[in-house]
């Protein structure tokens, strides 16, 4: 019994001290900030009830495809990433799958103003414009452009890919072998391997020099941001990390679920494993304390 | 020379060559113990288990740890944790085992202070525990920056910096530790020999020590009785089991042990599989940046309650700086334990509940290292600094007054908490910006020992005290 007492006082006190170390200080040391909704309702509503196949002839008239690859479409990018990189900063993404990972509205408002959807008007202005105009055409061919890419976009994104279009433009992920030029491909030669590298090396330091810092890499931030952070990220960079060069790119909730889930699964590839052993390793315990304290009632009960 | 006579067995022609019969008595079979103890004297085999498991797991993890800079962090968190069988077990064990150490280490240490198990012929085992303690502290602090991440970086930037206050020699000695002249690859390279080599041996050795200086005083018991081993064992030998006070270490005490233990281990492989994120700081899983300080730069939670009695003062008294005080108190932290035996005047062993005063004193240093714990990691702004203030002196006031506590001297015990009173009254001006400057606070304790020295009762009090 007074066992049991002694048990209690020190499973209360450390109870305590554990409560103040994480969940207190914790939330001492961040400051709250509202959970992602995937709104976006700073934005103007447009109607989306385009027709796709005067969207595709938008697309061509505007001269999208000037800077943009379309490849499910077989329209091929007109610069590799580097030149791309070195013209516009960063090399402008694919748009065979965009709509399949971006909110609709958000596209809409981000061919419309780009710098306004992507709250980037600290970093851009008349002075210093942005790489991409923006779109002077009616809120009709607006909804037209949208409707087509809607229109070839594929039902279902895996979580890879969901990560390639949304974020692999900017971060590495070298766990996973991912650079922010494609995948690291397997070297024949150590020329091939040296070549790709100052590519690599190249459009980094276009990237750092449009945005002023280069942008970490993704492997561990599963680990080191967790996951309602990188949600609440996602969703609007600014809310967190205010002035902060990295766009808001206007995922849609699945889709920022899918990066999570992609940012697990090289971050954290051994879930599964221990998941599955655990129980084991806590059953052999249970069965060793049981036989440890039956044994010790037998030896116990000569010296009391 | 001993005589040798043809063995029967292979035990035999061991045993006439090391003993192994005698050393199997001296160690376990009649290595007696106290039966009066309760599950907080098996705090020791866990430790030693948890030793162990670090030991073990360690050299598994030195396999395909790299300790460079540039590879460091990959090694862990790739090889080790990706792509080495098993690397990740390997690892939270380590990881988890080696926060969970401390918790038990201060379990031990509350326990032996609580039943008094550091006077009166056990000097020698509180000694050598708190070597223990220390060089636990040096082993852990060295392992956290193995990782090299964004924690590691600037813990290390941090703890080493705690040398510059040292007088004369200081900044001096601040590169030599490191190295270079900032926190750098060689600094990483011999935290890695303190780490894996010079740390552990010295480890095993003050354990050897350990076990040994238990010997002789043997272990204390929940009574704090006192215990004719000799007489006690020679009953147990002779069949009196139930009468007897002593019990053997194997197999009577180890039963016990080892349930205590099974119990501990499914504690700890729940944190393993489960719950391993709260040994590791989720910033350390940023690879280290020296151009990029984290917001918020703190210790692992075992070292929060000295981390804050150095950050506990927060204003200049004259000529001495807050860091400089801060400093001070807490290298007197970090010793002060050691002198326990002497700080302790009252020769009697017995639980802190049957003691008066000293139980008081107990459950006050055990609220004041949790306020110190908690205060260490909340940002030191606004309020939070003055209480890390109170907890600060009220940590020193502490072992200030515990001779005066022990030895029933009341009057210096109302000094003690007068002084103590006078600084936080004086912190507290000073934190509302009231009063400005520590000349006002040394006028302060002028007027509160003045008080104190013409107060009748005070003086009447430490005159019949003695």
């Amino acid at each position: 019994m007074r066992e049991l007492k002694i048990l209690a006082i020190i499973v209360v006190l450390v109870g305590i001290t554990y409560w103040g170390i994480e969940p207190y200080a914790h939330s001492k040391m961040h400051p709250h900030h509202e959970p992602a909704t995937f709104a976006y309702s700073d934005l103007k509503a447009i109607a989306l009830n385009g027709d796709p196949n005067k969207g595709q002839q938008a697309i061509m008239n505007n001269g999208c495809t000037g800077c943009h690859s379309i490849k499910s479409q077989n329209i091929p990018a007109p610069m590799d990433p580097v030149t791309a990189s070195a013209s516009y900063g960063v090399n402008p993404p694919d748009l065979s799958n965009i709509a399949a990972v971006v909110d609709h509205k958000f596209l809409a408002n981000v061919i419309k103003d780009p710098v306004k959807a992507f709250k980037l008007s600290h970093k851009f202005n008349d002075k210093k414009p942005f790489p991409m105009p923006n779109f002077f055409g009616s809120d009709q061919d607006l909804a037209d452009i949208v409707a087509y890419l809607v229109s070839i976009a594929p039902k279902e994104v895996s979580p890879k890919e969901a990560y390639e279009t949304a974020c692999g433009r900017c971060h590495n992920l070298r766990y996973d072998h991912w650079t922010v030029i494609g995948e690291e491909p397997k070297f024949k030669t150590e020329v091939e391997k040296k070549q790709f590298e100052l590519k690599l090396a190249q459009y980094e330091s276009n990237l750092k020099k449009y945005l002023g810092t280069t942008p970490p890499d993704l492997s561990m931030f599963i680990r080191s941001r967790g996951h309602e952070y990188i949600r609440d990220f996602v969703e609007d960079p600014q809310k967190i990390l205010h002035g902060t060069a990295m766009p808001r790119v206007g995922l849609t909730k699945e889709a920022t679920e899918k990066v999570i889930t992609y940012l697990e699964k090289v971050g954290d590839r051994k879930k599964e494993k221990r998941n599955s052993l655990g129980p084991w390793v806590l059953l052999y315990f249970v069965i060793f304390s049981i036989l440890a304290y039956l044994w010790k009632q037998k030896i116990w009960r000569e010296v009391h | 020379m001993a005589h040798f006579t043809k063995a029967n067995s292979v035990y035999e022609w061991l045993d006439q060559r090391l003993a192994l019969t005698k050393l199997w008595k001296v160690l376990a079979a009649e290595y007696w113990v106290p039966k009066n103890i309760n599950f907080l004297w098996a705090m020791g085999v866990v430790l030693m288990t948890m030793f162990t498991i670090l030991v073990i797991s360690g050299i598994f993890l030195l396999m395909y740890y790299k300790p460079d800079t540039k590879l460091a962090f990959d090694s862990v968190n790739y090889t080790i944790m990706q792509e080495v069988w098993y690397g990740w077990l390997w690892r939270h064990m380590h990881a988890v085992a080696a926060s969970v150490v401390f918790l038990v280490i201060y379990i031990h240490m509350l326990t032996g202070i609580y039943y008094a198990s550091y006077k009166r012929g056990r000097e020698m085992i509180w000694i050598s525990g708190m070597l223990l303690f220390v060089t636990f502290s040096a082993e852990a602090f060295s392992g956290y920056m193995l990782p090299w991440g964004q924690m590691s970086y600037w813990a290390a930037q941090v703890i080493t910096n705690l040398f510059g206050g040292i007088p004369f020699i200081g900044d001096d000695l601040v590169i030599w530790i490191r190295g270079n002249f900032y926190v750098s690859d060689p600094t990483l390279t011999r935290f890695f020999m303190l780490h894996v080599f010079l740390m552990p041996i010295i480890i095993m050795m003050l354990i050897g020590f350990h076990f040994y200086s238990l010997r002789i005083p043997h272990v204390n018991n929940q009574e704090g009785e006192e215990i004719d081993f000799d007489a006690e064992a020679e009953k147990y030998k002779a069949g009196l089991k139930k009468e007897s006070k002593v019990i053997p270490f194997w197999p009577v005490f180890i039963s016990k042990d080892l349930f205590v233990l099974g119990v501990f281990m499914i504690f700890y492989f729940y944190l393993v599989f489960y719950h391993y994120d709260f040994a590791m700081d989720p910033i350390n899983f940023d690879p280290a940046n020296p151009m990029k300080t984290p917001p918020h730069i703190y210790p692992e939670w075992y070292f929060l309650w000295s981390y804050e009695v150095l950050r506990g003062f927060f204003f200049n008294v004259g000529p001495l700086s807050a860091m400089d005080m801060g400093l001070i108190a807490f290298g007197i932290a970090n010793i002060i334990f050691f002198f326990l035996p002497w700080f302790d005047k009252n020769d009697e062993v017995a639980p802190a509940a049957k003691r008066g005063g000293f139980f008081i004193w107990f459950w006050l240093l055990v609220a004041d290292m949790i306020v110190l714990t908690i205060w260490g990691k909340l940002p030191p702004t606004g309020f939070n600094a003055y209480i890390g203030y109170v907890a600060a002196v009220g940590f020193l006031a502490l072992f200030a007054a515990l001779p005066a506590v022990t030895a029933r001297k009341k009057g210096l015990l109302s000094l003690v908490i007068l002084v103590t009173l006078a600084l936080y009254i004086a912190g507290y001006l000073e934190y509302t910006k009231a009063l400005g400057n520590g000349i006002v606070i040394i006028a302060l304790f002028a007027i509160f020992y003045l008080l104190f020295f013409l107060n009748p009762v005070f003086v009447k009090n430490r005159g019949g005290a003695q």
